[in-house]
Parts: structure tokens; sequence; C-alpha cells
């Protein structure tokens, strides 16, 4: 068994982030911690954040669990991921510029050309264009784990629709609200500003024909998406319409919704709809989540789309080994975060390695998401592998591999008491005219005793993350 | 406003109101339940109360006899049944989870713990859940969410669209219970003597929440010409045809100003309002109390469908 590192407890010493938190959990007897436990569903219930789990089937409104233990990082841990997630937006950025418009690293042979040709995400229908401020990727989703005091990771990138800020914003209302004397005690940067600094980045990058204050939507594949009470938590607390494909159209050079009043404009899409289905004219001629001809409005610059389309051709798995490469070629800077030691399985001695060590190694595919059709050696049986393996060499190219890593743990509630659980952390982090990102993020933690697949749509929980101020 | 968030709203309303209806023709036909009388009477009350309903044929299709369990099942449970209460409620909250951001918390909080508490409800065995239990819950929970909308929303045009369709179901609702009993209104009728018409008319009002409404407003005998004048012209009666046409009309009304356009609709509505307001009692027998129930229900029909054309498509420039 390797040894993980436990963010409260450092070899019988408590860490000073959690100094107050020991305390705080002897001083609870188990029927109070039951009556709040309840009491934060009760709420999650009545608030309607649910999460519907795709393939599940069953209950649309199923509720992610929430553990009441807070994970917290103190001011110089937090300092240094910020600048370390910031530098990272911004190469990611640079990077989507780039391969849209000269491909000067693919030109350097910083990155192979197949990579970025013939990635599914490449997206030729936008090269050429120049969106806003050169931004292509507004909210960048950057998953981090933790090995060590000092040993941070990014686990991968998300440039295209990361979700779950809507949790990171509820966690924390309903900790404040079940034990107000723990924000007493602590001093805990606020996360309440996202929604405003969100806003305030979309405003930003208003295309060139907007005049006046920009019109900002979300724009929803609709109440059956699994995310849907996040898009309307967001619109909510940004004072924005939250529109469906149907409630829009394109007429002259501008996109416009249909309301009460008549056709208004729009300028500014944050859209959660994946690229296939923006606009059925230029993509899935199928879709009904889309606006018919937003492209060409999009291309002429009359309305803004966040997150570009074309956007995820840099948060592939296969694109992310070389993301230290972008920071090194576009900023002139080294990485502050590091990236985990990752195998292409599309190269032959690195697919050799794999294969001869897959009971050791998490194997994942180039696309996937959401922890869908990975293999996590450790926790797999030897028919599992064997399985695993036939895919994996019937198609090497979609597949890395990365070693196991013994990711961190924190305090969680568990049945009879408190117990370590593996846990990740997902910041988000907005690109506009500044850089933004607000001093927290999503914690989230694998509640089954031993598992290291942290993801909601796999049984995973959440936590309220805290960063204390000085 | 999107136009589909007004549509989300108009029918959060309706949805509310149509259960609240359901909850008192079953609180009517429980009633019925503990009169003393033949089996057949029994059964021909719950027929017309399933046609006032309009789901007499859903009904027999499914279950056959007019069994009372069946049909509280049907009523309250079967999400078959487009107005059972909980496909009413389930509906209401579902175009509210759509809309949240036009709705206020406690609107939201409203429509959703109606929903939640269905929840444990289906979960509970039927024995434990008496009738007058289901009734009271959802008169309860229905006069919560209006109470929320009345007190939380602001007096924007969300409100307006809250309330055309409250107003909207609820003069469609009055007229066809009207519809489905007024051959017990009939002027031959004059008085009431036999036991059987008299508590004929008390379940009409009854189903109309109207019972003790009634003799405030009248006293003295009851006939059938106060009954007619009380449900359909009283402007004082919450649920009479006129009051609900001036609901209508005050709220499209607002909407034309609010907006700065005056539509086709609007001036529908006036126009059903000002007939109501000039009518009497003598001209509607005159039309025929069912030919005029027929056409109020038609003019109603036709205001929703121009509500549709004017403010929920999104066309209109």
């Amino acid at each position: 068994m390797p040894v993980h590192f436990n963010e409260m407890y450092d070899g019988g010493y408590v860490r000073p982030p959690y100094a107050r938190l020991g305390d705080w959990t002897e001083s609870m007897p188990a029927e109070l911690r039951h009556l709040k436990q309840a009491e934060a569903e009760a709420l999650f219930r009545r608030i309607g954040i649910t999460f519907a789990v795709y393939g599940e089937g069953g209950d649309p409104d199923r509720l992610i669990p929430f553990d009441m233990f807070p994970r917290v990082f103190t001011q110089a841990e937090w300092r240094r991921m910020d600048r370390g997630i910031k530098q990272r937006a911004r190469a990611l950025n640079a990077f989507l510029a780039d391969v849209y418009d000269r491909a000067e690293i693919v030109k350097a042979g910083r990155i192979p050309a197949h990579l970025v040709w013939r990635n599914e995400a490449y997206e030729p229908a936008v090269a050429g264009i120049r969106p806003p401020r050169g931004v292509y990727s507004h909210i960048v989703g950057i998953d981090i784990v933790r090995t060590g005091p000092e040993d941070f990771y990014v686990l991968e990138d998300n440039c295209r629709t990361p979700s779950g800020v809507s949790y990171m914003l509820e966690n924390r209302e309903i900790m404040m609200r079940l034990f107000p004397g723990l924000f007493r005690e602590n001093r805990i940067e606020p996360v309440d500003g996202y929604p405003e600094a969100l806003r305030r980045t979309l405003a930003s990058v208003a295309p060139q024909k907007c005049d006046g204050e920009p019109e900002i939507v979300i724009l929803t594949p609709g109440p059956l998406n699994s995310a849907y009470y996040e898009h309307s938590f967001l619109a909510d607390l940004m004072g924005v319409e939250l529109v469906e494909g149907q409630d829009l159209f394109v007429e002259g050079e501008h996109v416009w919704a249909r309301t009460t009043r008549g056709p208004r404009r729009v300028d500014v899409i944050y859209r959660r709809v994946d690229d296939a289905f923006i606009d059925p004219l230029c993509f899935r001629p199928e879709s009904m989540l889309g606006v018919a001809g937003l492209m060409d409005v999009y291309r002429s610059g009359g309305v803004t789309i966040a997150s570009a389309p074309g956007a995820g051709v840099a948060d592939d798995k296969a694109v992310y080994v070389f993301v230290p490469e972008m920071i090194r070629f576009y900023l002139g800077e080294e990485p502050i975060l590091q990236n985990v030691p990752t195998w292409q399985c599309g190269k032959r001695d690195e697919l050799k390695y794999v294969l001869d060590h897959l009971p050791e190694l998490v194997v994942k595919e180039v696309h996937g998401s959401g922890g869908y059709g990975m293999l996590v050696g450790p926790a797999s049986t030897a028919e599992q592998i064997a399985r695993f393996r036939e895919r994996l060499v019937s198609d090497p190219g979609n597949y890395i591999a990365q070693p196991t890593l013994s990711l961190s743990t924190c305090p969680t509630f568990v049945e009879d008491g408190v117990a370590p659980r593996h846990v990740d952390l997902r910041p988000y982090c907005l690109v506009g005219e500044r850089i933004e990102l607000v001093p927290g993020g999503l914690t989230r933690v694998a509640l089954t005793e031993g598992s290291l697949v942290v993801n909601s749509s796999q049984g995973g929980g959440v936590k309220d993350t805290w960063v204390l101020a000085e | 406003m999107l136009s589909r968030t007004a549509e989300n709203l108009y029918w959060i309303a309706r949805y509310m109101e149509r259960a609240e209806k359901t909850a008192r023709l079953l609180e009517v036909g429980a009633r019925i339940a503990l009169m003393p009388g033949g089996v057949d009477g029994y059964r021909n009350e719950w027929d017309a109360l399933l046609r006032a309903s309009g789901t007499a044929e859903g009904f027999a299709e499914k279950y056959g006899d007019a069994v009372q369990r069946n049909i509280e099942s049907f009523l309250f449970f079967d999400t078959d049944n487009p107005s059972s209460i909980a496909a009413c409620v389930g509906k209401a909250r579902e175009n509210g989870r759509v809309v949240r951001t036009a709705l206020t918390t406690q609107v939201w909080d409203a429509l959703n713990t109606a929903f939640q508490e269905l929840k444990a409800l289906q979960r509970t065995p039927r024995s434990e859940v008496p009738l007058s239990h289901m009734v009271d819950w959802t008169l309860r929970h229905c006069a919560q969410v209006r109470g929320a909308i009345e007190a939380t929303q602001l007096r924007n045009d969300n409100w307006d669209f809250l309330h055309l369709g409250y107003f909207l179901e609820r003069g469609d609702n009055t007229a066809r219970l009207l519809d489905v009993k007024y051959f017990v209104l009939l002027p031959r009728i004059d008085f009431v003597g036999s036991g059987l018409d008299n508590y004929q008319w008390a379940t009409l009002l009854r189903a109309l929440s109207a019972h003790r409404a009634f003799h405030w407003a009248y006293g003295g005998d009851v006939t059938a010409h106060k009954i007619a004048h009380f449900l359909i012209l009283n402007p004082q009666c919450p649920r009479s045809l006129r009051t609900c046409a001036q609901g209508m009309s005050d709220h499209l009304d607002r909407l034309a100003r609010g907006y700065q356009r005056s539509t086709p609709v609007q001036s529908h509505a006036r126009t059903l309002l000002g007939e109501l307001a000039e009518m009497t009692v003598e001209d509607v027998f005159e039309e025929g109390l069912h030919e005029f129930l027929t056409r109020y229900i038609g003019e109603v029909g036709r205001i929703g469908q121009l509500v549709g054309e004017v403010y929920l498509s999104g066309d209109v420039r």
C-alpha cells in the first residue's frame, strides 16, 4: 500500500490550516452530525440542486452527496496554485489563437501536427477568425491533484464548458448556514464574487458590432440536461436570460431572442451546448439544440460565443502532454504547476510499456470525460484488465496512460465517524479582458474507501473548499 | 422577457389551478359518498364530476366502473390522467424548474416542496392517506404557491402571465362545472324542495368553494336564479365567469400598457367582460344556459389562443 498524503494529519500532527477543525469534529456528537447532514440534504433538495447521471436512467433529481468536512488551503498554497492556473489558462488560449491562425507552434515542431489537424475537436470552420480579445476559452476548469505538501499536478484541462461551479457556490452557502461558528473562527476567503466576475468577463468580450451594454445570455440544452440546475443558477445570479436554441434566431447580421416584446438582439452567448450542436447549418444538421445560421453571425463579428467553437482542441488528453511546451513557447516561462507523467499509447515504445504495466496504471480515452471509459489498474480485476487491453490494442492512439497517483486524502464524514478519502480540485479561471480566479474551487471526493475516482457521475461527492486569508 | 418564459409561467398557474379544481372535485365526491342514497345516484354524481374534469372516458377505459377508491387513485395519483393532482403538481413544478430565474425563491420553494411531499405521499401506503388528507394537502399547497406569488413576485410582466394562467383556467373550470350540472339550474325547477335537488345544488356550490359565500352574498331561499347569478355574473364571487373575465382583461391591459402596444387579445377580453357586465340572468337563460356556457368556453379558449399568438410565439413584431 502506498502512503497517501493526508492533508489534515501529518505524522500524528494536525497541519496548521486544519488546526481548528479537529476540535470542531470532536465536539460534534454523532446525533448532531446526522441532524446537520439531514439538514444539508433537505436544503439541497429544496434549492433543487440535483444532478442527473447519463446512462443510469432513474431519478433525474439525484443529489450529489455533500460532505460537510471542508477542505482547506493556506494562503501560500493558494497563491502558488493561483499563479500556476492563470499561467496555464493564458498559455491554452495562446495555443488556441495560434492553431486557428498561423500555427507557429506546429511549424516550430513543438507539437506534432497530427495532434492538431487530425484532432476531432479541431474546428476548420473557425480557422482565420479572431474572436474578441483573442480569447477562445473564457472559462477554464483545471483539475488539480495533490500528492504531497508541495506536490500539485494538473490532471486535465477543461477548455469547453467545465461544469460544477454552482456546487462551489452552494456548498459554501450551505456550510455558512449550517456552521456559522466555523466562519467566525476561521478567516475564509469568499467565493461569492464568481457570478459577477463571470458577467464582467463575458461583457468584456462583446463583439465588434455591439454598441452599448452587451446583452448576454446563457444557452442551455434544456431542463433534461444534467447540469440544467447550474445553467439556471448562473443565469439568475448574473441577471441574464437563460435561453434554449428555440428561443434564438438569426436575421440579418445578428442573433435575436424571441421575447414577449418582440425580437431582442443578443451579443454574447455563454453556451453550455457542445460545438457539434450549436448550429445545424454548420455542424450536425439534425441538432435541435442550436441556432441555424449562428456561425455565420459569429464569423462576421456579430456575436461572441463563449467558449469559442473549436476550443476543445486544447483540452484533449493527447494535447495535454504538450501544455508545458505551450507555456515555454508562448510565455517564455517555466510551468508553475506540473503535468502528471503521461504515456501516449499512440507511440509504439510507450504503448509497450503501458501494456506491460497495465495493473499499476490509469488508462484514459483521449476524448473521454466524466470518468467514463477509463481503467484504474490497481482497482480492476484481471478480467477487466484483459478486456480493456483488447480495446487498447485495437486503437492505441485513442488512449493515454498515467501512473496511479497517490492522491492526497482529506478527512471525510463516513458512517461511523471521520476517515480519510481521496480528493481532487477544480478551480474555475475566467479569461476576458483580465484573467480572474476566485479563491476556491470545487473539491470532489471519492466516497468509497480506497477509490480514486472522484467523478460525480461515478458516485463521487463534493466538499466546500476553503482558502484561508493571511 | 423570453416568450418561452412567459409560456412556462402561464402554465405553472394553469396547472396549479387545475390541481385545485381536481381536489375540490374529490372533496365533493367524498361528501356524496357519505350521503344516504342509492348506489346509482352516487355513481351518477361521480360520473358528472369526471365529466366536469374532462376525464370520464380516460377513467372508464382504465378502470371501468366508478369505484370510489379507483376514482381517488385516478384523480390524485394517476399520472396517466393529465388532470390528476400528481400530474398537475409535477407539470407545474417542471415548468417552474425551467424558469427558476423568473420565480422568487419562495415561489420555487412552494412548488418544489409540493412536489417533494407528493413523492413521499406516493410512497406511503394508500391506507394511510385518507381522502380528506389528499384534499387538504392539495388545497394547502395551491394556496402556498398562490400566496408566495402574491407576496413576493415583482408586479412586472411575470406576474401578469402567471395571473393570466390562473384566470383563464379558473374561468374555464367554472364554466365546465356549470355546464355539467346545467340541467339542475334550468328555470323550470323554480323552487328547490326535494332533498335531492338541495344537495345537487350544494354539490355544485361546494365544487366551486362557494357554498358559504353564497349564503353570505344572498341569504334567503336558494334559487336557480340566484345560483346562476352568483357563479356567472356576480363580480364578488372569486370564481364567477365575470370575475375571471375581469382578471384576464386587467392583466392583458397591464401587459399592453407595459409593452406600449395594444393587441387583439386585449380587445377580445374587453369585449367579453363588457358583455358579462351588461348581462342579466334572464339574458343567460334566454340564450340557453348550455349554449351560453359553450360560447363562453369557446371565448376563453380563443383568448388563450390569442395570448399564445401575441405573446408566447415571439413572432409578433
